[in-house]
């Protein structure tokens, strides 16, 4: 699940300076599941962009914003509205907004800050999991991701900013990823792969404009 | 241990307990206290240390301090390298300058998390971990290259340090980790600041089957005010309630003058104890800005 937040107010509203029509965009999947892009946060946009000045010329909830044909299909659908609308507010994350600007070559606006790749405890509690670092090591370290979960993403923890199983950075709140990864491999018997040395990562996995082509 | 090449490593080697101590370069443009410091330390610990940004606060570089203390006093450097503001490149072109410069020791370090410094908007590198940079370390020493295995003209000599924390808890993983460390290469080991015997006892008795040389940390307090915030702020280290109460007494009763001696009667029993149940090599004492108390602290340890 990408996990979204939504943009403060004021800075939708400096963004949007000028754009007297919008057409709002949400998004059926992760942005519902995160309160900021399902049908209900779009409505509530829409009365909060009218109480501005504002026209909301219409609003689409795709079923999933970042697959581009079904938001090109939604776009066509409601090719009135988009047409008369100075801009594009999308309510979903970044991907989301790329797609919606790229599928139909409006001045389009984030709506929402994106914050990562999460799991979902229930609607309102989100906790990072993955980086996408292209080298996948949970096998290694019991499930527990170090890139995502560890402060500095070592491979070799746990260091010096651990106490009590909690982390540094945050304030001695969040669990060390490194002790969570010590328990769990000891409890399931496989304390060798703690031990074992795992070099550096090969970041050019990770370097920008990714792309999987397979056919 | 392998060859040793600093002075540190070969007293080690014959069987001598050292002491080193600790420098911090600050954040200004002056060598000039940093030399001070060091003629302080000189002739009553074998190296100090030189700290690279600790708690995350941009000082001058570690570099410059470690070469100007060995040519300008004659007090060998144990150059501190973090991982945390530079990647494997900037890392390994810093320390082939150590090395032009007669650097002999390198501690190799995690680094406290930027979040904890002076400007917490950095973004932290960490490109490597610590125990890759003992790998790092280990190949250019041995095979010439660096970690990629690119050849290295005139590889350098180093002796290398890592840190261990008797505190941690839980411990396991932190001796787990030492472990793999100390596989990979590092030479010895310089403990955090332990304030309870039993945790030192502890720490040496688990990692004694490493057979590495081990220097316990002693991180004596100059003022009250420095030993609440550890206290509070720092819980990974835990200082006795015994300790505090007779700091704060000493206080009470005889002001500053009393507080740092009680310092020194407190250390100096410590390290005593210390030295009396375990095995160790060596003392590693930091003091940032009241170095003078650690020629007391070592005499009143031999008493």
């Amino acid at each position: 699940m990408i996990i979204t937040v939504h943009k403060p107010d004021e800075e939708i509203g400096q963004m949007t300076e000028g754009l007297g029509k919008l057409f709002l965009v949400g998004c059926g999947t992760c942005a519902t599941e995160c309160k900021t892009g399902g049908e209900e946060e779009v409505k509530a946009a829409k009365a909060k962009l009218e109480q501005m000045g504002k026209k909301v010329t219409g609003y689409v909830i795709v079923e999933s914003v970042c697959d581009q044909r079904l938001t090109r299909l939604d776009l066509k659908k409601n090719r009135a509205a988009v047409d008369a609308a100075d801009g594009i507010l999308v309510l979903s994350c970044g991907t989301a907004t790329q797609t919606v600007a790229d599928q139909s070559k409006k001045i389009t606006v984030p709506g929402c800050n994106t914050q990562f790749i999460g799991t979902v405890e229930r609607i309102g509690r989100y906790f990072e999991r993955c980086r996408a670092c292209g080298e996948c090591v949970l096998f290694e370290t019991g499930g527990i991701c170090p890139i995502a979960r560890c402060g500095k993403g070592l491979l070799n923890g746990p260091c010096g900013g651990q106490a009590k199983g909690k982390c540094e950075v945050g304030g001695w709140k969040n669990d060390c990823a490194w002790v969570l990864i010590y328990n769990n491999l000891r409890d399931s018997g496989r304390l060798d792969l703690f031990k074992k040395y795992r070099p550096p990562k090969d970041y050019s996995q990770m370097a920008a404009a990714r792309e999987v082509i397979f056919r | 241990m392998r060859e040793a090449f600093s002075e540190l490593a070969r007293a080690i080697q014959t069987g001598n307990f050292v002491y080193t101590g600790e420098i911090e370069p600050l954040k200004t443009t002056s060598l000039e206290e940093t030399l001070a410091t060091a003629k302080i330390l000189k002739g009553h610990v074998i190296a100090a240390n030189v700290t690279d940004n600790p708690t995350a606060f941009a000082y001058m570089n570690a570099l410059i301090p470690s070469y100007v203390i060995q040519k300008e006093v004659g007090l060998e450097a144990v150059y501190q390298v973090t991982v945390r503001d530079r990647n494997r490149l900037a890392i390994t072109a810093d320390l082939l300058a150590a090395s032009a410069l007669g650097i002999k020791n390198v501690l190799a370090l995690s680094g406290d998390h930027t979040t904890v410094g002076d400007d917490p908007r950095t973004k932290p590198v960490y490109d490597l971990d610590s125990t890759a940079l003992v790998e790092l370390l280990r190949k250019m020493v041995d095979e010439g290259t660096d970690l990629k295995g690119n050849k290295i003209a005139n590889p350098p000599k180093f002796n290398i340090g890592v840190a261990g924390n008797p505190n941690a808890d839980p411990i396991e993983p932190e001796i787990l980790k030492i472990e793999r460390k100390i596989k990979l290469g590092a030479d010895f080991i310089q403990t955090q600041a332990v304030y309870d015997p039993e945790l030192a006892k502890r720490f040496v008795k688990e990692v004694s089957h490493l057979n590495v040389p081990v220097l316990v940390g002693m991180a004596p307090f100059k003022s009250t005010g420095m030993m609440e915030w550890m206290v509070k702020y720092v819980p990974g280290i835990l200082v006795p309630e015994e300790i505090q109460n007779r700091l704060r007494v000493a206080k009470e009763k005889g002001g500053k003058e009393a507080f740092l001696s009680e310092n020194v009667e407190i250390f100096g029993e410590l390290i005593k104890q210390i030295r009396k149940s375990t095995s160790i090599q060596g003392i590693h004492i930091m003091t940032i800005g009241f170095e003078w108390v650690v020629p007391k602290i070592i005499e009143r340890s031999k008493q």
